[in-house]
């Protein structure tokens, strides 16, 4: 949080947004990168095949949605209620979004994989269940959002449902983890990890680094939007 | 504010007169609970036609409806809960008075859950009559799972109903927001039902009331401390 608000533009002056955006630039030019590395520099896994090459993008993207997104998006919203920060409602809406972003690619990513190696586009998996309500909740985050025209109320009521929601992630998780425990299903459950050679896992470490920089990157140019949006309306206010 | 001269009441009687007053617009309009219960019925009755009875046997097929129809009905009522405080702003002669927002919340969650498990009371036996399900002790069970999760689903649905009554989308909104936080409500109570139904004693189906308890304490009183940051200052 801390670094994050060191580099947004204060309340006072508007907010820059001229010139080459350097940070977006190298986030997706690491990304092409390691995309190049992963198809072309790195072994093909003897078990899973080409298949397997799917591993380098949706991983780093669950864990970047998943954690770094949603999380940011929970912590935001609460601190919203508590001090009331404009700018803490930007963050929150901007890493939603960028959230949405991420896990829609995992929820993309990971069927494509689960054809070939598990035989099934789909399965009631607990972390699939899991990412897959997690989706819905940002899904209607945002969309309660754009049903609210005031900017004061949108803040308070999104950040009531972000911090409501970081209460019941626990709750999905584990009520969707007993149900499959307690209805096994037929398909092939999720493999344990397998033992990574060192190569692959330099190019999964640097994958996590290209996408956790995507994430940084793409947060900084909404949030730069929203501080944007923000203060014309607050020109045209006054 | 005025001086004020009357002993103020307790939370627990301003949650009743709010829960009351809800009750009583309901009851003499009857326009949301004839809504859901219809709704109810009818949902039995094309359940009953979507259901090959040769394929999957009546008991294991009764608890899904009972939570499917549960769920959709309850948002019917819960529409109303805030629908009914904006005609002529009527939530603001709610804020002015001096009763805590947190009793408002309680009054309205209160009025919901009579408002669900009435529901429930009509469309348990509709289900149990319908799909010819033998009567046993496994009810009781049902009963009480039933009226946990209604707890659950008026706390949550109670404050999703005030946040969408502040939208341009209103009552559409409702069911996008609330489902999502009723799957942890929903699953656990389905699958409770499911085992007392077939008549497996209550012990097996402790884990999952356990969950629904739990949801019920930490919704309950999240929903409540959060209620008061959904109203306009």
């Amino acid at each position: 949080m801390a670094s994050l608000s060191a580099e947004i533009p204060t309340e006072t002056g508007p907010p820059s947004s001229t010139g080459v955006d350097w940070v977006l630039v190298v986030a997706v030019l690491s990304c092409i990168g390691v995309i190049v590395r992963a198809l072309f520099f790195t072994p093909v896994d003897a078990m899973q095949g080409i298949a397997q090459k799917i591993f380098y993008i949706h991983v780093p993207a669950a864990t970047v949605g998943l954690y770094l997104a949603c999380g940011l998006v929970a912590i935001a919203s609460l601190m919203y209620l508590w001090i009331k920060d404009p700018r803490l409602d930007r963050v929150a809406e901007s890493s939603a979004e960028v959230a949405l972003v991420f896990l829609s690619i995992v929820l993309a990513t990971g069927p494509l994989w689960g054809k070939p190696i598990w035989g099934t586009w789909w399965t009631w998996d607990a972390r699939l269940t899991s990412t897959l309500f997690l989706w819905f909740l940002i899904l209607a985050y945002l969309v309660l959002r754009g049903a609210i025209d005031e900017a004061e109320m949108r803040a308070r009521l999104s950040a009531v449902m972000g911090a409501l929601a970081m209460l019941l992630v626990p709750f999905i998780h584990l009520t969707v983890y007993l149900f499959r425990t307690l209805h096994p299903q037929p398909v092939v459950l999720k493999p344990s990890k397998p033992d990574m050679p060192g190569e692959m896992l330099a190019t999964f470490g640097l994958s996590q680094v290209a996408f956790i920089l995507l994430f940084i990157a793409l947060l900084r140019l909404r949030y730069r939007w929203a501080a944007l949006r923000d203060y014309n309306a607050a020109l045209e206010a006054a | 504010m005025s001086d004020v001269t009357f002993k103020t009441p307790g939370f627990l009687a301003d949650t009743w007169r709010i829960a009351r007053k809800d009750l009583l617009i309901e009851f003499r309009t009857r326009s949301a609970f004839l809504a859901a219960a219809v709704f109810a019925l009818l949902s039995v009755a094309i359940f009953r036609f979507t259901w090959d009875a040769t394929a999957v046997a009546a008991i294991d097929l009764a608890p899904p409806v009972l939570w499917v129809i549960f769920t959709f009905s309850g948002l019917l009522g819960l529409n109303r809960s805030f629908g009914v405080e904006q005609a002529d702003r009527a939530l603001d002669a709610l804020l002015a008075s001096p009763m805590p927002r947190e009793a408002v919340f309680a009054g309205k969650a209160l009025a919901n859950l009579v408002f669900v498990v009435a529901v429930q009371l009509l469309t348990l036996p509709a289900v149990a009559l319908f799909f010819d399900l033998p009567a046993g002790p496994g009810w009781w069970g049902v009963g009480a799972v039933a009226l946990l999760a209604a707890i659950g689903l008026a706390a949550v649905g109670t404050l999703f109903a005030a946040v969408a009554s502040n939208t341009r989308l209103a009552e559409m909104l409702l069911p996008m927001l609330a489902l999502p936080f009723f799957v942890p409500v929903v699953i656990p109570a389905a699958q409770a039902s499911a085992l007392l139904l077939n008549g497996q004693p209550l012990s097996d189906a402790m884990g999952w009331i356990k969950i629904l308890l739990a949801f019920d304490i930490v919704f309950v009183a999240a929903c409540t401390v959060a209620f008061p940051c959904t109203l306009d200052e």
